[in-house]
């Protein structure tokens, strides 16, 4: 086994080593591609033995490669599952650097997509006919990997969001339904609190991407990047100090709980009602149908709330699209590749309905076979459809900075970690902002 | 180690006695021979890493602009750096407390053992040390589950006895959890150090002391301790590197209580999150050397005043 590992090691860096000798003439290749292939291209490439490397931790995804595999038998695809994102970017960087062990397609998530552009790792997937596919994608998941100066990925999965509510506590306490505005939401949490001691939800203070999704939600845009070395910081708002001010009432009424999400204690809360209510993506029911089983039939989903009475507007949580890297030398086979796990419909379906990633398609969010399907969980609710609908509601534009990494830990240090310990989190959201503007300066950015 | 330190002291002892015999080129040759494959090995696995690690410290790199030499403007830094300061603070305090908790348990169980009053001595003693063989990734998951503020057996115990449980994942409170999980895993090892040291100390020793009319104490405190003096501070300078080397328990409660335990908690984690988070290998290759010379001076003066106490007695 060890021997294998390291026969593999080897076999893998000699391969490496080609790729780089070979690279110098693919680059001076690429570079000038700016004008579209040709179907003829496209067909002498897909008809040439080739091995791609693909590096995801979509679980089974190695399902949907066979679909490619046996619609292009020349191709054969080599899939690395990284297990999870934090493995995912430090490799793809180190790999990067080193500039050898690159894949072909490397899953990359929306908010990663900039700081990738930024090292000019990502290969434009204009002139391989990816500007083709924007009518087919959701316009603000498509907003999501494509900017002024290229398509940088084929978009994969998405999180609208809504609020997934237990149907049992909410009745308990009065409420017929999901609350429709933040205020009905206020008083929401005040009859939960009292009439059955849950507390209406979490907001917890170590996940950045639960506040980012209610600042898109709030019409936000607290990030700007130009592509090049300019960058726009915008965290201490006006909207964004409405969202922490909200919040923070809530947290000062001891209506709402600070507790870490996706942990031990976080999920038992959720088995044992300490929690009613999760302001979840998409992703979320399937999620909830797998850690807390006990709770089943009990949930239902609805819209998130709403600052403005009558408006019908949500943000997302997450999402990941495939996106070739410029360092590849098979642009078209990867091109092709990530398009088609992303695009084809038998690949598209089974990534909504085995794989559980909330499509991006157009065709898969309308599709019967996804939308029709009934959730017992729910109480026979048609969740896909209900959130189908909320996708397209979903804030149109919303940029990331090249170095959301920091961001993020930069986040868990301050407005994070004001909410953990009840603090005063418009300070705290002020202090966020200073320290991505200084981090941003450092690494020498212009920071508008 | 105590046979390593006892053979050590008798060559002290002999030592002028001995003329060292010189080597003829032969013998010298044989010599460069046998080491080599040791020497190779440790250049490459020690000294090449630790050079380039020194080598790129040296320089600052940005995401827009690429990678320029600055000399010892990453080692400013992180001196002017509150967090690394803040994270050292951490395991200073850490040090000052963690550190003689464990080393007196450890002393007391060996000394117990030792009396061989202890009924079951062979299974007490593989109980204290079994701990130890418990990984510690796997031992922080474990007492991670155990502190959990909400269902943590802990808290069920306080709830059961209708108290108010202690939220030992709070901010407050994580750095004792810590020392207790560390405390638990390191006890048995460092006991077992000490009471193989205090197995070599000659039975006739005892026997002596027993017929000047010491007790059982007076036998500890004045012959025992004495004796395995070295094998003492080879534990306390394991213990001083081993908490200043602090990684593995708060990165894994990280985890657990993500908003008790920052990104610069200890210098190494902190060391860890600059690299692969915030993206500056160079800045964390000088905050991990600045970390490694103090470890360096620390242990230094530890070792020094206890080896010049040594002489004075």
């Amino acid at each position: 086994m060890k021997f294998r590992n390291t026969a593999l090691a080897l076999a893998s860096g000699a391969t490496a080593l080609a790729l780089l000798l070979s690279g110098c003439s693919a680059s001076g290749g690429t570079t000038d591609s700016t004008k579209p292939v040709t179907q003829a291209e496209i067909d002498k490439a897909m008809n040439t033995p080739t091995t791609l490397n693909f590096w995801t931790w979509v679980p089974d995804i190695q399902n949907e490669v066979n679909l490619f595999e046996k619609k292009y038998p020349k191709i054969k695809v080599k899939v690395v599952n990284t297990t999870g994102g934090a493995q995912h970017y430090p490799k793809l960087r180190a790999a990067l650097k080193a500039g050898k062990g690159v894949p072909d397609v490397a899953q990359m998530e929306y908010d990663y997509i900039p700081s990738f552009t930024q090292t000019k790792s990502l290969l434009n997937l204009e002139p391989y006919g990816a500007d083709k596919l924007k009518s087919e994608y959701v316009d603000w998941v498509w907003n999501q990997v494509s900017n002024s100066s290229g398509v940088w990925g084929i978009p994969q999965d998405s999180g609208p969001l809504g609020t997934l509510y237990r149907d049992d506590i909410f009745k308990q306490a009065g409420l017929s339904g999901a609350p429709a505005t933040w205020d009905d939401f206020a008083k929401a949490a005040a009859a939960v609190k009292s009439k059955t001691g849950s507390y209406i939800t979490d907001l917890p203070g170590n996940d950045m991407f639960q506040m980012i999704s209610f600042f898109w939600q709030a019409g936000a845009k607290p990030f700007s990047y130009d592509g090049k070395k300019t960058v726009g910081v915008d965290l201490d708002s006006a909207t964004n100090q409405k969202v922490v001010s909200y919040w923070q009432d809530l947290i000062d009424k001891n209506l709402v709980a600070t507790d870490p999400d996706f942990t031990d204690a976080y999920y038992q809360g959720l088995a044992q009602n300490k929690y009613a209510s999760w302001l979840v993506a998409a992703w979320g029911p399937v999620f909830l149908q797998g850690t807390v089983k006990s709770t089943s039939g009990k949930w239902r989903a609805g819209d998130i709330p709403q600052w403005t009475a009558g408006a019908n507007v949500s943000g997302n949580w997450g999402g990941s699209s495939d996106a070739v890297m410029a360092a590849t030398k098979n642009p078209i086979a990867a091109y092709e590749l990530a398009k088609f796990i992303n695009n084809d419909e038998a690949s598209t379906v089974m990534l909504a309905n085995k794989q559980f990633l909330f499509p991006t398609t157009n065709a898969t969010l309308t599709d019967p076979k996804f939308v029709d399907q009934k959730s017992e969980f729910y109480g026979g609710q048609q969740v896909n459809k209900f959130f189908a609908g909320v996708s397209s509601t979903v804030d149109k534009k919303f940029e990331w900075l090249p170095y959301m990494d920091y961001v993020n830990s930069s986040y868990t240090n301050t407005l994070g970690k004001a909410i953990a310990n009840h603090g005063d989190l418009k300070a705290a959201l002020a202090q966020w902002q200073q320290q991505v503007v200084s981090y941003g300066k450092q690494q020498g950015f212009t920071v508008k | 180690m105590t046979v390593l330190s006892n053979r050590a002291r008798a060559a002290r002892a002999s030592g002028p006695a001995r003329t060292p015999r010189r080597l003829d080129g032969a013998q010298t040759r044989a010599a460069w021979v046998l080491i080599a494959p040791f020497l190779l090995i440790f250049a490459a696995m020690f000294l090449a890493p630790l050079l380039y690690s020194a080598y790129l410290s040296l320089f600052t790199s940005q995401l827009v602009g690429g990678e320029v030499f600055s000399g010892l403007a990453n080692y400013v830094r992180a001196l002017q750096d509150p967090s690394f300061w803040a994270g050292l603070g951490r395991v200073g305090l850490f040090l000052f407390i963690q550190v003689p908790i464990m080393l007196v348990a450890s002393i007391g169980f060996a000394l117990a053992l030792d009396s061989k009053r202890v009924r079951g001595g062979k299974v007490a003693r593989l109980l204290i040390f079994v701990p130890y063989a418990v990984p510690s990734v796997v031992a922080t998951l474990m007492w991670g589950y155990l502190y959990g503020t909400d269902f943590g057996l802990i808290t069920q115990i306080f709830q059961a006895l209708g108290l108010q449980a202690p939220d030992l994942l709070s901010p407050q409170n994580i750095l004792g959890s810590t020392m207790n999980i560390v405390c638990w895993e390191f006890i048995g090892y460092n006991m077992i150090i000490l009471y193989a040291a205090l197995r070599a100390v000659p039975e006739d020793i005892y026997e002596a002391a027993e017929i000047d009319g010491a007790g059982q104490f007076r036998v500890a405190w004045s012959i025992k301790l004495p004796a395995i003096r070295q094998a003492l501070l080879l534990t306390l300078i394991f213990s001083i590197i081993g908490s200043f080397q602090l990684f593995n328990e708060p990165n894994l409660l990280a985890n657990i209580a993500p908003n008790s335990i920052g990104t610069d908690f200890t210098p190494n984690l902190y060391a860890y999150n600059v690299a692969f988070r915030n993206q500056e290998i160079n800045y964390a290759a000088a905050i991990a050397f600045l970390l490694g010379i103090i470890i360096m001076i620390v242990s230094f003066v530890v070792q020094t005043a206890a080896n010049r106490k040594e002489r004075q007695a």
